[in-house]
């Protein structure tokens, strides 16, 4: 019987659990503050002032309706490029292989709409097979990466990054030569959707329809992982590949399911780049969603559920960049500098986990 | 017909030359890496932080070869952090790559963006081809040193891991970590060394890229060229010399575009620009679970499951 029962507690003592949900929270949250503040000595050592800039990103990003409608604009991409390296990531795989996936998808989204813009379909039939085009081709692309490195042994993370470039290389060339529209004289592009050929916006906002996708997408993709057999064979085979592979689970089959689906909810994001936003297929496809979609996903520990939250903020960031820009006289590349800090940072935190002092205390006080 | 085959055959020697000197400095980076059991992904933010920091540094001195070792030092900077974090317990390596991946090209665009508009000194190149009456050949034969500056630092790192205590130190580090702890080295700091000074080279390739091929500073001027010198790594199965002929070859595909560009094929140049890394692609999965590489590893790498 030890004397820490027998007494009534009077610190905060949680239970393992607990403990390990509040890890999750306090040490992502910490490690954002630590960068936010090294990130103001950075822009002090250049002179200038991190208060206004932090105040800029809540103007641009946070403040205003409008600004924070711009921000959820962009927070859409973002949630399924997150979702894209969170599911892979559960099961033990590194993937870069998003921001390809996304540019693909978007690209064969623009392209199969041509004969059916042509053709006069209906635009109810239209959308949705451009989406599931964008999808069976972002699936495809990154479940090569799945499949070659479950059953060829090949690295997934260097593999996927290397179908990224190669997926980009494909879009430009193909953009170039055979699909560009001959109207389009400054940047090659494919033929114009049109105007009714768009998604819209959802009632009462300025934002598009792939921020709700997102949404839907985040949870029902939670649930997979976290209340299905699927979700739990695969955390499984993440946390120990030999145990997955003792209990007969079809780990290879696992591994590729879940690139598939990685690389689907990208093509989706790409699907919407195209029909919401550029409304044609072109090299500005590459915006770069797919690798902040990496950072985003590390923050939200790799749940599909906190994927969301992290990436409006991350949408925040992009929204606030131009006003920045222009009020601070800085480069368009501060953003990227902040999100290399957070990430090293975060990282960096990680070695915390299990050795917060105040948390540890429910072990060493039942020992006694 | 066979005059036109001359000229990509003698565009491609000399892109071969040109192209691959950036991948050879990254590769020997990578290979003293990882040879002490730890991989860096991160060499492609040294290699985009390094040509902006040459390229800056040659700008304002008027030196190329002060911004050559001003890139090298930006590198020991990076992969020093990046090799500090990863002694960190619970902390993944391959994470931190791909943060410091992040971080250094955000720095090289941060930092890098007076510098897109002037022009800084170039290094100079040897010209060896005097010899010949051809413009292609004596074209081809425009040498950088830093060209013989890594095969002399191939030659230096094979015969140093092979021969010296050092070189035994690492490879025992990256070959088991506990038999190394035995020995009473210290594990941490042979990595970190390893790590930093694997830093220091990629960042001298990132000043090739700069001051020499292609010889400007912009944000596009490295699209991966750090990662597939990773790849090629595994190809080379952790030989210093091997990485010689590996850095040739992905030199002599990145050359293919412009060499056809030059007999004015220029259809299909974003298909010709892909075949870097599709050859990479196809050499990855060629050399993987390869009895060879299993064999030649070093055995505390998380990447040669």
């Amino acid at each position: 019987m030890s004397l820490s029962t027998s007494f009534p507690r009077s610190r905060f003592r949680p239970d393992a659990r607990t403990a390990a949900i509040i890890e999750s929270i306090v040490i992502p949250l910490g490690a954002l503050i630590a960068s936010a503040l090294i990130f103001s000595l950075f822009l002090l050592v250049l002179g200038k002032d991190p208060i206004r800039f932090f105040g800029l990103v809540w103007t641009g990003g946070i403040g205003s309706a409008f600004s924070f409608q711009n921000t959820l604009q962009r927070a859409a991409p973002l949630i399924l490029t997150g979702l894209a390296f969170a599911v892979p990531a559960r099961i033990g795989m590194t993937l870069l292989g998003a921001e390809g996936a996304l540019v693909l998808g978007g690209f064969s989204s623009a392209v199969i709409a041509i004969p059916m813009v042509l053709g006069g379909w209906p635009v109810w039939i239209g959308l949705p097979v451009m989406a599931l085009a964008a999808m069976a081709v972002g699936g495809a692309w990154v479940g090569i990466a799945g499949w070659l490195r479950h059953y060829r042994g090949v690295n997934e993370t260097i593999s996927s990054l290397l179908l990224t470039y190669i997926a980009v290389a494909i879009m430009n060339f193909l953009v170039e030569g055979v699909f560009r529209d001959p109207g389009s004289t400054n940047k090659a592009s494919t033929m114009p959707l049109g105007a009714d050929w768009r998604v819209g916006d959802i009632p009462g906002t300025s934002v598009h329809w792939g921020l709700a996708a997102g949404l839907v997408l985040a949870v029902l993709l939670w649930v997979l992982m976290e209340r299905t057999t699927f979700g739990f064979a695969a955390r499984i085979a993440g946390g120990n590949l030999r145990a997955a592979q003792a209990q007969g689970l079809p780990v290879g089959k696992l591994a590729v399911a879940s690139c598939v689906i990685a690389g689907a909810c990208a093509g989706l994001a790409g699907f919407f780049e195209v029909a919401a936003v550029h409304g044609q297929a072109n090299a500005s496809l590459a915006a770069k969603y797919g690798f902040t979609g990496i950072l985003v996903a590390f923050l939200a520990r790799q749940n599909p559920m906190a994927v969301v939250p992290v990436a409006i903020l991350f949408g925040a960031l992009a929204a606030s960049g131009g006003l920045v820009q222009r009020r601070m006289d800085m480069p368009d590349a501060t953003m990227l500098v902040l999100q290399g800090i957070i990430f090293v940072t975060l990282l960096v935190s990680e070695t915390l986990y299990g050795r917060l002092p105040f948390l540890q205390a429910t072990q060493s006080g039942d020992r006694t | 017909m066979s005059d036109a085959f001359f000229v990509v055959l003698m565009a491609m020697i000399g892109g071969a030359i040109r192209v691959s000197t950036p991948f050879l400095f990254v590769a020997l980076g990578e290979t003293l890496t990882e040879k002490s059991g730890r991989i860096n992904l991160g060499l492609e933010g040294n290699l985009v932080l390094g040509a902006m920091v040459a390229y800056a540094t040659s700008y304002s001195t008027g030196n190329p070869w002060a911004g050559v070792l001003a890139a090298g030092v930006a590198g020991t900077v990076l992969s020093a952090g990046h090799g500090w974090i990863c002694k960190l317990p619970k902390v993944n390596d391959i994470a931190v790559g791909i943060a410091f991946m992040n971080l250094g090209t955000g720095l090289a665009f941060f930092f890098g963006k007076p510098f897109i508009q002037p022009t800084a000194p170039r290094l100079d190149a040897i010209a060896l081809g005097g010899w010949s009456s051809n413009p292609q050949v004596r074209q081809a034969l425009m040498v950088n040193p830093l060209f013989f500056v890594g095969l002399g630092l191939a030659v230096f790192l094979w015969w140093m891991l092979k021969n010296t205590r050092w070189g035994l130190v690492v490879r025992m580090t990256g070959d088991s970590a506990a038999s190394a702890r035995a020995m009473g080295v210290s594990v941490d700091l042979v990595r970190l060394l390893a790590t930093a000074s694997g830093g220091f080279l990629a960042g001298i390739g990132g000043a090739f890229l700069s001051l020499y091929y292609p010889g400007s500073w912009n944000e596009s001027l490295s699209s991966g060229q750090g990662l597939m010198a990773v790849a090629l790594v595994i190809f080379a199965r952790w030989n210093p010399l091997r990485c010689v002929w590996a850095a040739l070859l992905f030199g002599a595909t990145g050359a293919l575009g412009p060499a056809l560009q030059s007999i004015g094929i220029s259809k299909g140049y974003y298909f010709f620009n892909a075949a870097p890394y599709i050859l990479t692609l196809i050499i990855m999965i060629l050399s993987a679970r390869s009895k060879a590489a299993s064999r030649e590893a070093p055995g505390e790498l998380s990447i040669v499951k």
